[in-house]
């Protein structure tokens, strides 16, 4: 008896930390979402609420009423969809290579692709910035091409954990049935390795959502801008609309949290399938 | 197996390996051995073929500057910092969610709700909450727990600009953390634990004897990845400091890179301090995994 209070004591106790914790975790957010229902003069009211006094939708009209807003959105969801689905494919096929087929300087090869997890994004803009310019891509592809050029080593890399667990007796299987290799890829592999894939698709979806720095040098367009480079130009041209500026923040932030709820299930699960156990 | 040995797939290698071969080689290796060129130039993007070599003058040049000197250490000491508290504190949630609590889902999803904001919303948040004159953070220091005497103007001065960006990548950090953690967490097999209960071990001991080692390589894993994320820091720099305010002193190496090469257009100078971080992130890197392959030992 005395044990099971104490075991319940125990229970209250880490609770409550994971709670008061989760409170500051949240309350940043929960001040945008206010914010973005204040009218712009209580903006920087004091004493600031938690809890506005007069609640209003101007902002969300205002914001998304403004500069294109819906189609720097499409722009944003269209490069994201396209560069997170052709990451998935890309390391895929190549982590099928490193995990699966023989053939002499694999190994070699595969540290090269990794070479890509350390060096900076930021670093290569100046010679991407380059080579878009001598192929013609500062537009949507460009984008697409280079967001999934930075994203192929470090999902690589996961995916290759993901697939050298998948047991090889399936394979034999199909083999002595007569498939080759992109049988064994595209009808077992694949299949099998579903949660590793979801963490996936959330890493790339959410790189390419929110990509910022080549997304500003590479678009010159105002037509194809995305939608990290009209916040943080918003941002700076109504320099003191907050509640607008988080209003389409807000609205942004709407396509990751869906992917993230659809995916979320096998996240922790598929962490574990990457090999980065302990 | 043995037989197999001779046995080589390097056909259909190849046509897996060719449409990310070709993306990797044209957007990535291209650009670094082209940046790594443009670093030994006085590069002129109009007309490259007007580039004037000028050997190392480049990487001397960064090296000597005052500005470049602040800015990498600006950049350390958010890395340090952030790292560390990314550690400890994600470790601590991803040992509290592995247990049988109430809400385990809840807690967990909600925990990991910043790391899926975007930089340039948050870092935009923080500058608002961090506000010199009304924001919220100054009032609940001043007239809730009366910490200050007078509203502090964050973004006026060289050292407390550095505070907001820091907390905002722990806040940002902490679920990621904490999710890899719990990966780990939970691939170390219960059985562990029940033969160390049998034997009377506490928690302390449990942790310090089965958790942390076994957790070793989640934890350097964890390291490498966020020194690396730490030390090529630009977004939250780029808008909270408007790109090093004030006068150039909290640039992180990379703002400084990005208004060296797209401000000032001198690529080269760019290009070099590009190659100087690299280096040393792949000079880290390698003494991180050199340590963890020794642990492993």
């Amino acid at each position: 008896m005395n044990r099971k209070s104490q075991r319940n004591f125990d229970k209250v106790v880490k609770l409550t930390v994971l709670t008061l914790g989760l409170g500051l975790v949240l309350l940043p957010i929960w001040y945008m979402i206010i914010t973005s229902f204040k009218p712009q003069t209580m903006i920087f009211e004091l004493p600031p609420r938690l809890w506005p006094q007069v609640w209003t939708l101007k902002n969300y009209i205002a914001a998304l009423g403004k500069d294109k807003f819906g189609l720097y959105f499409l722009n944003s969801a269209k490069v994201a969809v396209i560069s997170t689905l052709l990451t998935v494919l890309i390391s895929s096929m190549l982590a099928f290579v490193f995990a699966r087929l023989r053939f002499r300087g694999k190994e070699t090869l595969f540290y090269i692709f990794l070479l890509g997890m350390m060096v900076p994004p930021v670093m290569l803009i100046i010679p991407q910035f380059i080579v878009a310019k001598w192929l013609n891509l500062f537009n949507h592809t460009g984008l697409i091409l280079v967001y999934t050029a930075m994203n192929i080593s470090m999902q690589t890399f996961l995916l290759r954990g993901v697939f050298e667990n998948v047991p090889r007796d399936l394979e034999e299987a199909a083999l002595i049935d007569g498939g080759g290799p992109w049988t064994i890829f595209w009808r077992i592999i694949l299949p099998l390795s579903w949660p590793g894939i979801s963490v996936v698709i959330i890493n790339t979806f959410l790189y390419s959502w929110e990509e910022f720095a080549w997304a500003n040098v590479a678009i010159k367009n105002s037509s194809q801008r995305t939608l990290p480079i009209a916040i943080a130009l918003f941002q700076s041209e109504h320099l003191t609309e907050w509640g607008q500026v988080f209003a389409a923040s807000l609205v942004a932030l709407v396509p990751v949290l869906i992917i993230f709820i659809i995916f979320q299930r096998h996240f922790v699960q598929g962490i574990s399938t990457t090999g980065l156990k302990g | 197996m043995r037989n197999k040995s001779r046995h080589s797939d390097i056909i259909p290698a190849l046509i897996f390996l060719l449409p990310g071969l070709i993306l990797f080689a044209l957007f990535f290796l291209g650009p670094m051995a082209y940046s790594l060129r443009i670093s030994f130039f006085e590069w002129k993007i109009v007309h490259p073929e007007r580039s004037i070599f000028v050997g190392f003058e480049n990487y001397q040049r960064a090296l000597s500057d005052p500005i470049f000197q602040r800015a990498v250490l600006n950049t350390l000491a958010y890395t340090v910092i952030t790292v560390v508290v990314k550690m400890i504190l994600g470790l601590s949630v991803a040992l509290l969610l592995n247990q049988q609590l109430p809400g385990r889902t809840f807690f967990r999803v909600a925990y990991y709700l910043p790391v899926i904001t975007s930089w340039v919303i948050v870092s935009l948040l923080f500058e608002y909450m961090f506000n010199g004159q009304a924001g919220l953070v100054n009032y609940v220091l001043k007239d809730f727990l009366h910490l200050i005497p007078k509203d502090i103007l964050w973004f006026a001065d060289e050292y407390l600009t550095l505070v907001p960006i820091i907390l905002l990548d722990i806040w940002k950090g902490i679920g990621w953390a904490a999710i890899i953690f719990l990966a780990g967490l939970q691939s170390i097999p219960a059985e562990l634990y029940e033969a160390a209960r049998v034997d009377g071990a506490d928690s302390i001991t449990q942790l310090r004897y089965i958790t942390w080692p076994l957790l070793g390589p989640t934890t350097v894993f964890l390291v490498v990845v966020l020194v690396i994320g730490g030390l090529n820091a630009y977004v939250p720099f780029q808008l909270m400091t408007n790109g090093g305010d004030p006068l150039d002193l909290t640039h992180s190496v990379l703002t400084l890179m990005y208004e060296a090469t797209f401000g000032r257009l001198d690529f080269g100078y760019g290009a070099a301090i590009s190659y100087l971080l690299t280096g040393f992130v792949f000079f880290i890197s390698l003494i991180e995994l050199r340590l963890m392959r020794q642990r492993a030992d």
